[in-house]
């Protein structure tokens, strides 16, 4: 009988390829955003509503990941923004060798700005690093504004809250106060970002936010090759 | 599922590596804050080990508290998943210190053949 002392993560592939991308993303000095959200609550509007929002400032290139299909690469590229469609099969969240294929087809020299659409869920992409800079979540009006409490994990890894379609804030019984005082209590510094991504509204200030983040990066890479 | 993959491809690993032939024990911990769950662990288990160097091994799960500490007034504390705030002086400045682990820490293995 032996004993073998291991002590290492259980996501040491994960962690260990996360790792490889993060430091690629860095030499390349490319912001990456890791845009988590449930299905149908605005991943796709979002990112849409946000390069036009930046597209002028920053170069983007969106990896789009879902469980079948290529309609939201699709979507994107219409606008003319390169994508990488990521089909993960049936798996519920996107895991860093995926992104690693993904981001080989792109060309990290050329951009400032990647945004990834996770897979719609509110659990398992919390557990995964991908390399991103930044996981940030969105939660859309009609879910509910009880779902802070019934997925914490997921407000509590994003470093920003994103509450989308607030235009239909009257129709649904939304408890907005409710809400910001369970997200401030389970991430008591994440901002809150309350948009309408189909009509605009809102998403400058969300976009300032972003570009803030991508700015410190360049920043930070440009002190390192001064060092 | 696709953490229990992980949990056996590591203990798989060290076992080989360390001239194994079966693996009776794997010990984990798991940060109360991750979105493990220990019952979906062990049921991911029983399902992946059946004719794996790893069949009729038992998953010890240690749960591990979230832990904080505030750099306004000092204090370290427990905590559950919900209040993350200083729970005296109600500082946002607070840090986690431990709560989001999932590693493996140890495993029992034998080998067969000098066992005889």
């Amino acid at each position: 009988m032996a004993h073998i002392d291991l002590g290492q993560p259980i996501l040491d592939r994960n962690e260990r390829l996360a790792a490889v991308n993060r430091a690629r993303f860095a030499e390349a000095g490319v912001f990456v955003l890791d845009l988590m959200a449930s299905p149908g609550a605005g991943k796709t509007s979002t990112i849409l509503a946000t390069i036009a929002a930046l597209r002028d400032r920053y170069r983007i290139a969106v990896i789009e990941g879902d469980i079948a299909s290529k309609v939201d690469a699709e979507k994107v590229k219409a606008h003319g923004i390169p994508a990488v469609q990521i089909n993960t099969g049936g798996a519920c969240h996107l895991e860093s060798d995926m992104i690693k294929r993904a981001v080989d087809t792109l060309s990290l020299d050329e951009l400032d700005l990647i945004i990834i659409e996770n897979v719609g869920n509110l659990v398992c992409p919390t557990d995964f690093n991908l390399g991103e800079d930044a996981k940030v979540m969105i939660l859309s009006v009609p879910e509910g504004h009880d779902k802070p409490y019934k997925y914490p994990g997921i407000f509590q890894i994003s470093e920003a809250v994103i509450l989308n379609k607030v235009d239909t804030m009257p129709v649904f019984d939304f408890n907005e106060d409710e809400f910001n005082g369970e997200v401030h209590t389970l991430n008591p510094r994440a901002p809150i970002f309350r948009i309408a991504a189909t009509k605009g509204e809102g998403v400058a200030e969300w976009a300032e936010w972003l570009a803030a983040r991508i700015e410190a990066k360049k920043a930070e890479r440009a002190a390192g090759a001064d060092a | 599922m696709g953490i229990t993959q992980g949990i056996l491809d590591a203990s798989f690993a060290a076992a080989e590596k360390a001239g194994a032939t079966r693996i009776t024990e794997i010990h984990v911990s798991i940060g109360e804050l991750t979105e493990v769950v220990d019952f979906a662990l062990q049921f991911a288990f029983e399902a992946l080990t059946p004719d794996t160097m790893a069949e009729g091994a038992t998953l010890f799960i240690e749960m591990v508290p979230a832990r904080s500490a505030c750099h306004d007034c000092g204090l370290e504390y427990d905590h559950d998943r919900f209040e993350m705030l200083c729970p005296t002086c109600g500082s946002l400045n607070v840090e986690l210190l431990r709560g989001r682990e999932m590693s493996i820490d140890s495993i029992e293995a034998d080998n067969d053949s000098t066992e005889e």
